[in-house]
């Protein structure tokens, strides 16, 4: 006992953060893959979920569940209380001003996809131009391109540095008359830069232009407070915050809600139906058409509360702390080269290893237990601007520690011996 | 528990370091893309057919030890081989690698190829191994276009 209890001493950091006693919430994090104690470091891609979040998927199912918005009866009204309290929850983890700015969505990819096909169709032209950056994801390229492919306008992208930092000053000349929105992400999933999102906004906004933030990495990581940004949309996923996959949400201010048209039709989104005219529903049922994701949803409102006991703040401190001791220890190994050296950044490290594929160091992390990503993480044009074809990537949770860091870079000198 | 050491073996360390033609070829009259998008992997593989046979062959490209071996590896053994073998080793390999031939007890036409037999344990790489294969098959049938390992075929 005397013995467990000086390990768990030794485990407290600086800010007092136990991430031994916080661990025990993860059932997962006892597995072993390939005979070794599973290291989890791709929470980038989705982090594992806490057993309160794994219980409240199956208390749904075992004694809640019942469709929404529907029936009179007792568990149609239970079901339906749950599901609005996790948008309050929402709500308030983003300090919106209104829980009807909150649209349930299956997460950032649909939440960007919403936007472009609304707002898009209504307020972008022929001639007009979007702005995204050169280091976003897959997600918030695309659904922009198709955009402007249908309308005739035109796609444009801020430049960046070498460290993985946005040129500002670029970005400052490019806005223009013409432009319709910005959209970019708050944290790059490929570089972990923290990008200036609240002086972006600015810029934008003093032209009068809206801006989307997409902010699947950053949710998860610090303090989102959209009316503080003032931005105009904000998009992330529950997944990679320790809810269900399949739920995330779309904020909007409602002055931009309310003049978009819905972009699914179905149940749910109407106020009255006939042949000759269908009246749409109000905010945010508008843009939520048929049955939706009542268990996920209540399930990431449980994710948003598990949080918030630890504190988002507590959690970015430490998360820091893992991300230098990161830097520090596998910035040191000859051979490793870090993509991704922005001032501000979160625990995302994005590296390469001489001579070595991203996929083989992966393949050989794998073999001792430790998950990471290979690859180009959706994010092929920022691999282009590095010059490289992928990278592995090792992201951190505040679930893990710095001896899992130190495994991470006993895994990567193997596979340097491996290659030898 | 896969073995490591037998995905990563010497001769495939090797191949991987000095891929065997590695480069443009100049006299080709076929050439072909195959990309693997999951991983960003790309090769461009030469042929020169003299009728139906493969007179030479190289390729180029960026890809993992395991792609590029194989690519390496696939060159090496197709040269001089008619389409009609070409297309038999194809064969072998694509269900060798998938699991489904093993060469220690199947009759087979691989020779120094099953080095990449232990893939088969390493479902995530598969695709690494085939990619050069399929590409070959589409220079083969003479595809215009660039070949993708996420086709909605066999999976691999």
């Amino acid at each position: 006992m005397q013995a467990v209890m000086e390990r768990e001493g030794a485990q407290q950091d600086k800010n007092n953060f136990d991430v031994e006693r916080i661990r025990r919430d993860f059932p997962i994090l006892s597995e072993t893959v390939h005979g070794r104690p599973l290291v989890y470091l791709d929470s980038a891609a989705t982090s594992q979920k806490p057993q309160i979040v794994i219980d409240a998927l199956k208390q749904y199912y075992e004694a809640q569940n019942s469709n929404v918005h529907r029936g009179v009866h007792y568990l149609s009204q239970l079901a339906t209380r749950e599901y609005e309290d996790a948008r309050v929850k929402i709500q308030r983890f983003l300090n919106a001003a209104d829980h009807h700015e909150i649209i349930f969505t299956s997460g950032t990819t649909a939440s960007i996809n919403l936007v472009a096909l609304s707002y898009g169709r209504k307020f972008v032209h022929a001639g007009d131009e979007i702005i995204i950056s050169a280091m976003e994801h897959h997600s918030n390229i695309v659904p922009w391109q198709m955009l402007c492919e249908q309308t005739g306008a035109t796609l444009r992208v801020i430049p960046i540095n070498d460290a993985g930092e946005l040129l500002m000053d670029e970005f400052a000349a490019m806005l223009n008359s013409k432009v319709k929105l910005v959209a970019v992400n708050h944290i790059s999933n490929a570089l972990g830069t923290i990008n200036p999102v609240r002086r972006i906004i600015e810029l934008a906004h003093a032209q009068d232009i809206p801006v989307l933030i997409d902010g699947a990495q950053a949710a998860p990581h610090l303090k989102v407070d959209v009316r503080e940004l003032d931005c105009d949309f904000y998009a992330f996923s529950g997944h990679k915050l320790c809810g269900p996959t399949g739920i995330g949400a779309l904020y909007g201010k409602s002055h931009w809600l309310e003049t978009m048209p819905p972009v699914f039709g179905g149940g749910d989104m109407i106020a009255s139906v006939s042949f000759e005219k269908t009246t749409y529903n109000s905010l945010p049922y508008k843009f939520e058409a048929g049955t939706p994701n009542i268990a996920d949803a209540i399930g990431l409102g449980v994710a948003i509360d598990y949080l918030n006991g630890i504190g988002l703040d507590k959690i970015a401190a430490y998360e820091h702390e893992l991300l230098d001791y990161a830097t520090e220890t596998i910035g040191a190994i000859p051979g490793v080269t870090i993509i991704g050296t922005a001032r501000e950044k979160a625990s995302v490290l994005s590296f390469t290893i001489d001579g070595i594929h991203p996929h083989d160091i992966g393949t050989i992390l794998d073999q001792e237990g430790i998950a990471v990503r290979a690859g180009h993480h959706c994010a092929q044009p920022v691999m282009k601007r590095f010059g490289v074809p992928a990278t592995a990537r090792a992201s951190f949770a505040f679930y893990n520690t710095k001896e899992e860091i130190d495994a991470l870079a006993e895994g990567i000198q193997k596979t340097i011996e491996v290659f030898a | 528990m896969a073995d490591l050491s037998e995905l990563y073996q010497q001769v495939i360390l090797d191949h991987n370091k000095k891929p065997r033609n590695f480069r443009v070829l100049e006299t080709a009259n076929r050439h072909q893309e195959g990309y693997n998008p999951l991983c960003g992997d790309q090769l461009t593989l030469y042929l020169e057919m003299d009728g139906d046979a493969i007179k030479d062959v190289a390729f180029q490209g960026q890809g993992c030890a395991i792609s590029k071996a194989s690519a390496s590896m696939m060159t090496a053994a197709i040269k001089g081989k008619s389409k009609a073998e070409a297309e038999t080793m194809f064969d072998e390999f694509h269900r060798m690698v998938k699991g489904e031939l093993d060469p220690e007890t199947t009759e087979h036409h691989l020779g120094r190829l099953t080095i990449l037999s232990g893939v088969r344990e390493f479902p995530a790489r598969v695709k690494c191994a085939s990619l050069s294969w399929h590409t070959l098959k589409a220079a083969l049938e003479g595809k215009d276009e660039p070949i993708s390992t996420e086709q909605p075929d066999d999976g691999t």
